[in-house]
């Protein structure tokens, strides 16, 4: 067994540098590195570009870097619920980089699977395909679009192991396996560490492969963005 | 003239039996209120679950389980979760049978537009993009006009485009409308809304063939 268990969010982050590129998994709060996040901002890095689905909310998330103006670039899909994140970005402070999700999951999965690059129908005809090569298969229109490279990425699962071994639960999955292996460091954090030989091999979601360092959080806040109920009769 | 859950309403006549569907959020969530109990449907989320069911009860909220309008879900028996990059290969591969989302614009060539205001509202594309142009079968819903009263169904659109030539019907508050190669074509009409009503409210072509039928929801 290969050892990538660190002690804690400060061992996990070490190399960690203002300018540099970095992915995080998770859809809007769900399944986001939270512990990593909390110590970017303690660390307090600049000229970062981030690579994410969302930015956050005004208070949580990727909005923490945004307030302390810790982030240089942002590419997402979608950018809402953040009146922060839209003033930095109509003031023009905030580089802003929009593409269609699944383009941003595969080139995400492009990265982990060493394909340099893909094509792909969505934002043929817009904005999201100027200045990039198209080519036509089987009579339909495709745009080239390239794999992520990035610094470190930083993942959130559920329960993991000393391999790097990882499972996710229910849609906190969403980004972080595609981008497990995607930078040239991934740091993963679980709210559960277990044993070496606890996780059934069959079970596991990421191999340990493609985790370089693993750490245990101490405590997820687990936010949820829209509480919707329905009432018991 | 229908309100939303009107439009929804009649947006369900269209799921039928063994169809994945993926909902926009807004007007299309509401559509899985009023799919008829005796077929079988799988609603998908791009944030990864097949199978979705209605809100949690109080108290059994779990931050996990959301879909793609971050709101709180539960799923139903034969329910999957799975990463994006799985969730897309559904919607690009078109294993999705019916997409049903929202628009701002739609041309009478079947462009849409739901993505940016330029200067004023950019929240960003989402899974819009690769949703319509991969699917089949597409279906917006919206109301026929914006809030200052202007059609939202154009010769062609004037915000940035999320597709090129793929929306296959519109159901408005005041009308169904096929989009073909000639352009809007009227189906039905929403109950106490006239030919002249739609026509009105219409900046695009808009074909209008014999007898036209209110809709029946």
């Amino acid at each position: 067994m290969i050892n990538k268990k660190v002690a804690n969010v400060t061992e996990a982050l070490q190399g960690v540098k203002d300018n540099m590129t970095f992915m995080f998994g998770g859809f809007g709060l769900s399944g986001i590195p939270e512990n990593a996040i909390a110590q970017l901002v303690k660390l307090n890095v600049k000229g970062l570009t981030c690579i994410s689905n969302n930015a956050g909310v005004d208070d949580f998330g990727l909005g923490l870097l945004l307030q302390q103006k810790q982030i240089k670039k942002m590419i997402s899909s979608y950018v809402g619920e953040n009146d922060e994140f839209e003033r930095q970005m109509l003031s023009g402070e905030l580089e802003v980089e929009l593409i269609p999700q699944g383009t941003l999951a595969e080139r995400a999965r492009a990265a982990q699977a060493g394909f340099p690059a893909f094509y792909t129908p969505a934002g043929y005809g817009t904005e999201v395909a100027e200045g990039k090569e198209t080519r036509e298969f089987n009579g339909k229109m495709y745009v080239l679009e390239h794999a992520f490279k990035a610094d470190f990425g930083f993942i959130k699962a559920w329960k993991g192991d000393a391999a790097g071994n990882l499972i996710f639960k229910g849609t906190a999955r969403n980004f972080n396996p595609n981008m497990c292996g995607a930078a040239n460091i991934t740091v993963a954090e679980v709210e559960e560490l277990v044993p070496v030989g606890e996780l059934d091999p069959n079970q596991i979601h990421i191999p340990g492969i493609f985790v370089q360092r693993i750490f245990q959080g101490p405590h997820y806040e687990k936010r949820i963005e829209q509480r919707t109920v329905r009432q018991r009769n | 003239m229908l309100d939303k859950n009107g439009i929804a309403k009649r947006i369900a006549k269209e799921v039928k039996d063994g169809y994945y569907v993926n909902l926009g959020i807004g007007i299309p969530t509401l559509v899985a209120n009023f799919v008829r109990d005796d077929i079988e449907v799988e609603f998908q989320s791009e944030n990864g679950v097949l199978g979705m069911g209605p809100f949690p009860f109080e108290g059994e909220e779990d931050a996990d389980i959301i879909n793609a309008g971050k709101q709180t879900i539960t799923t139903l028996p034969g329910a999957s979760f799975f990463d994006s990059a799985m969730s897309f290969s559904m919607i690009r591969g078109q294993h999705v049978d019916l997409t049903i989302l929202g628009a701002m614009e739609v041309a009478e060539n079947g462009d849409i537009a739901n993505w940016k205001i330029p200067g004023k509202m950019v929240k960003g594309m989402g899974g819009a993009m690769d949703l319509v142009a991969s699917a089949e079968n597409i279906i917006v819903a919206m109301m026929h006009t914006n809030r200052a009263g202007a059609s939202k169904l154009l010769k062609s659109c004037s915000l940035p485009l999320t597709g090129v030539g793929c929306v296959k019907k519109i159901v408005t508050n005041l009308a169904v409308i096929e989009v073909t190669p000639k352009g809007f074509k009227l189906l039905e009409r929403a109950p106490g809304v006239t030919v002249d009503d739609i026509k009105n409210a219409t900046e695009g072509h808009l074909i209008v063939e014999g007898e036209i039928p209110e809709m029946s929801t």
